[in-house]
């Protein structure tokens, strides 16, 4: 995938710099909005939203660089969460139930790793069954029930604050984690293994590298951190039912993809991935100040998501000056003429339906 | 003269992937039979006429959007906006068919087909044209149908009273006796297996998904070929959503949440290989089946019904180790004889 990256950065110079763009075009956007927008204290309180998705979004880095996935972060936030909860709820000291919960969050990594990097399965499929798997334990140890009433001690992950700075106690975990994890990528032997499995596994193999195990550590970090995330988001809310985090990793694969990571394996900045995590992050912001309701914010990040590796392959191909023939025209043609009707169809009926509601 | 009988005899992976199948199929019917004596044994209500058309019913719409995910998984693909997909359609039908309380409902199929097909086509642009990862254009649509579905809606739901009166027996009437919805599956079953068996446009399916750098090399149109399984995914999830809304009669902006799980578990447990390239329709019945009882036991053996999300998960992790043990073995017995 060195082709690709090349052309990215032939077109966009940098990845990073587009980013950087893109997040002060959003952010005098947001002060236009409201004035509010840029009070230090209002800013700060926001980050705190968003760093349960960087935390989890450090290993998905990883992940994805060895040219892998991880569908399982939220379910494992799930259930590491519901486990403390229920753990809790059974009269347990909060701490020793968050290790046991950490004991179990290995587990969950190991199985990940040990399908993937072991028995050689896809990770897309292997995720996707633990997604299922890891949730569904949740809801089996919570049922319908929430657990509640931790200590203060505990909350304080998730909702103290740095002395009288105002600096949430959550930005300051991130962002020793995020130092340690793009240290780790960029300036580690460790680091260049993953670029180098995520490049050519097989070659990887053959230089002495050895895959396996950094696949096992790689998908264990994974769970750790989707981990401290459930007890961060959990202290948060000051409360966990099952279906806590249910769906966080769209958004965690988007901002590691919007960051430049290639979703094929091997290339990606650390920088990269913060960015795009902060460009989403003012962007909900902003949509939260026009009042867009969460689930149609939705439809931005999933745009977003597709866009961010459509469009360097869009550019590719227009550089290239291919594939524009008559007959591609007409495709293009055809594709519209059937999204304008869809639309038109899409808004008539809804007219129609919601002015009998 | 691609279509005549080939002379040399079957390339000894071929011959492997259908001993596969045939193992995997016959290990799912001895499951479903040692299940069904457990249970029957623990509650015989288990196996009463009522219940087992209780379980069909409760996996026709899983089954019809199954076979469209087998057809994408066999090319290597997956569509995770297959829940999102049919929550838009069955809130678009809906609506439509609450504002025009005159139509004939039957027409509720064609255009909730209709919406689908444009759904899933533009899932299959991004894939075979802008060459982005199913996993990502799939996932990324997932969100935006999710969220259409509330812009669509501004989360006001479509209840029982608001339908047609005819719009509930688009499932739920029996004039043949059996009951709509699943004639409705079994006739999807049987188009879905004459187009993978009989028709160029399925076999090339196949070939996609076993070799596409071959398949290119045959002549065989690859982009065409993942674009259509996209394009029928969506349809199929159309006709889904329109038969969800009916046989819950109502359309919520949760419909079908989560449901690609389980349309991705049904294949996997029954045998499609989730490397591309091989998987039965009689495999993907087999699977959704399998799902249906024990989400049918879990109740009559009052074992609380939140393990069901857990079962499903540990049948997909079990399904998918036990393909790899199998191809292994084979494999390796494979070349020993050569050898």
């Amino acid at each position: 995938m060195k082709e690709n990256t090349g052309s990215i950065r032939r077109i966009f110079l940098r990845w990073e710099w587009l980013l950087v763009v893109l997040i002060i075009v959003v952010a005098f956007t947001n002060t236009q909005l409201s004035p509010y927008f840029l009070d230090g204290s209002n800013l700060l309180r926001t980050t705190s939203d968003f760093m349960e998705i960087g935390i989890m979004m450090l290993p998905m880095v990883f992940v994805i660089v060895t040219g892998n996935i991880d569908l399982s972060v939220a379910s494992t936030l799930g259930l590491s969460a519901s486990l403390m909860g229920w753990l809790f709820m059974g009269g347990w000291n909060i701490w020793l139930a968050v290790g046991v919960t950490v004991v179990v969050s290995v587990l969950a990594g190991l199985l990940n790793g040990f399908l993937i990097a072991k028995l050689k399965l896809p990770s897309l499929a292997v995720t996707i069954g633990t997604l299922s798997f890891y949730r569904g334990l949740a809801y089996v140890l919570l049922g319908d029930q929430a657990a509640r009433g931790y200590p203060e001690s505990f909350t304080f992950l998730g909702q103290g604050k740095l002395g009288d700075t105002g600096i949430p106690f959550s930005l300051v975990i991130f962002g020793v984690l995020a130092l340690i994890f793009g240290l780790v990528l960029h300036k580690t032997t460790f680091g260049r293994y993953l670029f180098a499995i995520g490049n050519n596994e097989q070659a990887s193999r053959f230089s002495g590298v050895p895959v396996d195990r950094i696949k096992m550590i790689v998908f264990v970090l994974s769970s750790l951190m989707a981990t401290l995330a459930g007890f961060i988001l959990a202290a948060r809310f000051g409360s966990t039912r099952p279906d806590i985090g249910s769906g966080l990793e769209l958004i965690v694969i988007t901002v590691t993809v919007l960051g430049g990571i290639s979703i094929f394996g091997g290339s990606g900045t650390m920088p990269g991935a913060i960015l795009a995590l902060i460009l989403v992050g003012i962007l909900r912001f902003g949509m939260g100040l026009i009042n867009l309701q969460g689930q149609v914010q939705d439809i931005v990040i999933g745009l977003l998501l597709i866009l961010s590796i459509l469009l360097p392959r869009f550019g590719k191909q227009l550089t290239a000056r291919s594939g524009w023939n008559r007959a591609t025209v007409f495709r293009l043609a055809g594709a519209m003429t059937v999204v304008v009707v869809f639309g038109i169809f899409f808004f008539w009926s809804r007219t129609l339906g919601l002015a009998r509601h | 003269m691609i279509a005549e009988k080939p002379v040399v005899a079957e390339p000894p992976e071929r011959r492997m992937v259908q001993l596969v199948v045939k193992f995997r199929e016959t290990g799912i019917i001895v499951f479903i039979i040692l299940l069904s004596v457990l249970v029957t044994l623990r509650n015989s209500a288990f196996l009463s006429v009522e219940n087992f058309q209780d379980i069909l019913l409760n996996i026709s719409i899983l089954i019809i959007v199954a076979l469209a995910q087998t057809m994408v998984i066999i090319t290597r693909g997956i569509d995770l906006s297959v829940g999102s997909m049919i929550g838009l359609t069955a809130m678009m039908v809906s609506y439509t068919v609450s504002a025009f309380q005159g139509m004939p409902v039957i027409l509720a199929l064609p255009i909730g087909m209709a919406l689908g097909a444009v759904l899933g086509s533009l899932n299959g642009l991004l894939i075979a044209v802008g060459g982005v990862p199913p996993i990502i254009a799939t996932l990324g649509m997932l969100s935006i149908y999710r969220g259409l579905v509330f812009f669509y809606s501004n989360g006001v739901w479509v209840n029982a009273y608001q339908f047609p009166a005819g719009f509930r027996e688009l499932t739920k009437g029996t004039p043949l006796i059996i009951p709509n919805l699943i004639l409705f599956a079994l006739a999807v079953i049987g188009a879905v297996y004459l187009f993978l068996k009989y028709t160029r446009a399925g076999r090339d399916i196949y070939t996609v998904g076993s070799n596409p750098d071959a398949a290119r090399f045959a002549g065989i149109p690859v982009k065409q070929t993942i674009f259509r399984v996209y394009l029928i995914s969506g349809l199929l999830c159309g006709l889904a959503g329109v038969l969800w809304a009916s046989r819950f009669e109502a359309a919520q902006t949760n419909t079908a949440l989560g449901f690609e799980l389980q349309t991705i578990a049904a294949p996997v447990v029954g045998g499609v290989n989730i490397f591309g390239g091989s998987g039965s329709v009689l495999g993907v019945i087999l699977g959704g089946f399998l799902l249906g009882i024990i989400n049918n036991a879990l109740t009559l053996v009052k074992i609380s019904p939140f393990w069901q999300l857990a079962a499903q998960g540990f049948l997909i992790l079990l399904a998918v180790v036990v393909d790899s043990f199998i191809l292994g073995r084979l494999k390796r017995a494979g070349s020993r004889r050569k050898r």
